[in-house]
């Protein structure tokens, strides 16, 4: 892996969001603040209820405007931050400029959206509640998470012959 | 101080926690560059751990650490709302809801998830495979091969107004409706 470093951007950002932007390194203890994030992220998740898997069986039943206000208000305050940082042109704590990229459309986005629709409803969470309800106490929750490697191993794995 | 604990020993309101999850979009692009999203971190693992010579897994994941950070923080987080955090009531759902489950057998609403249908007493049986390894499964596949989940698409993805990702969201909730309202109803009935 080390022998290709020019592609491994492309094969990093390839299927994926969320991609390290940055072209600098650092000593892992810099990871810590991403702990902390996620350590906050993790309280909101379960304290919304959004890991709950009664809330999400509510939101696909239209019986609460619940999860739908949690979506709906993120996305907003989503919206005006990444206006604010691209208008203002604001850097990263680094000094760097914060970088966008834009995301093609490919046939994925549509069946696996509807595959990942219809685990999200029988399970009663998306990633980040499955590891949120790990760490509640809910143990039977690593058979879920585990599962949901070996799905990605096998997207991995049959990729090339899948329509994109 | 120990009104204000009660207080976030609440379930919090939609305004309050929407909000602070929008709010994780500009904080890690702020803090290092990143792009939010949690799905990409199955696939880190599966580059960690089982590679298996697979282009897709062929990538130096060492770069993508501050994910599995930011997820062992979300695991972590979980655990500190259970331990300080937590409410002692049940959740509170729509009735209709209510009702719709009992029919189920259903009625146990102290844990996040259902303890009649997700336990590792339950594992073994046909719902509890289905739901758990088969639900499981779905995720893991439909999330890479969308190429983001809850978070990468519905969040950072609106939030940056791609319109890929308005696409994979509305699918998301398209398969959502599907499973909950003519699929799960049979499964459960198993």
């Amino acid at each position: 892996m080390q022998s290709i470093p020019d592609t491994d951007f492309e094969m990093r950002s390839q299927d994926a969001i969320c991609v390290n932007e940055s072209q600098l390194s650092h000593k892992w203890y810099h990871q810590l603040k991403y702990l902390v994030v996620g350590i906050l992220f993790g309280i909101v998740l379960v304290k919304s209820e959004v890991v709950s898997w009664f809330r999400i069986q509510e939101m696909f039943r239209f019986q609460s405007f619940h999860m739908y206000g949690v979506i709906g208000s993120a996305v907003v305050v989503g919206i005006i931050s990444v206006l604010i940082i691209k208008r203002f042109k604001i850097r990263t704590i680094y000094g760097e400029p914060v970088q966008f990229h834009k995301k093609q459309f490919n046939k994925g986005q549509v069946i696996g959206g509807l595959l990942f629709g219809l685990g999200w409803a029988v399970t009663g969470a998306c990633p980040g509640p499955i590891f949120a309800q790990i760490g509640t106490g809910v143990t039977v929750a690593i058979v879920v998470l585990l599962s949901a490697v070996a799905g990605t191993w096998v997207y991995g794995k049959v990729r090339d012959r899948l329509p994109h | 101080m120990n009104s204000f604990i009660e207080l976030l020993r609440q379930p919090w309101p939609w305004y309050v926690s929407g909000p602070l999850i929008g709010l994780t979009v500009p904080a890690l692009l702020l803090l290092g560059n990143k792009s939010f999203g949690i799905s990409a971190n199955l696939r880190h693992i599966c580059a960690m751990c089982f590679p298996a010579n697979i282009p897709f897994f062929r990538y130096d994941w060492r770069k993508e650490l501050w994910n599995l950070f930011l997820v062992a923080g979300v695991l972590l987080g979980g655990t500190i709302s259970a331990w300080l955090l937590s409410d002692p009531n049940p959740v509170q759902v729509n009735p209709a809801l209510v009702n719709e489950l009992a029919g189920y057998g259903i009625h146990n609403y102290q844990s996040q998830v259902p303890a009649e249908l997700f336990s590792w007493g339950q594992l073994f049986t046909i719902r509890g495979l289905l739901m758990m390894v088969g639900g499981g499964f779905l995720i893991g596949f439909g999330t890479r091969y969308a190429g983001g989940c809850t978070s990468g698409h519905a969040i950072t993805g609106l939030s940056m107004l791609q319109w890929p990702s308005l696409v994979a969201t509305v699918c998301f909730m398209v398969g959502g409706l599907i499973m909950a309202n003519f699929i799960l109803p049979i499964i459960l009935s198993l």
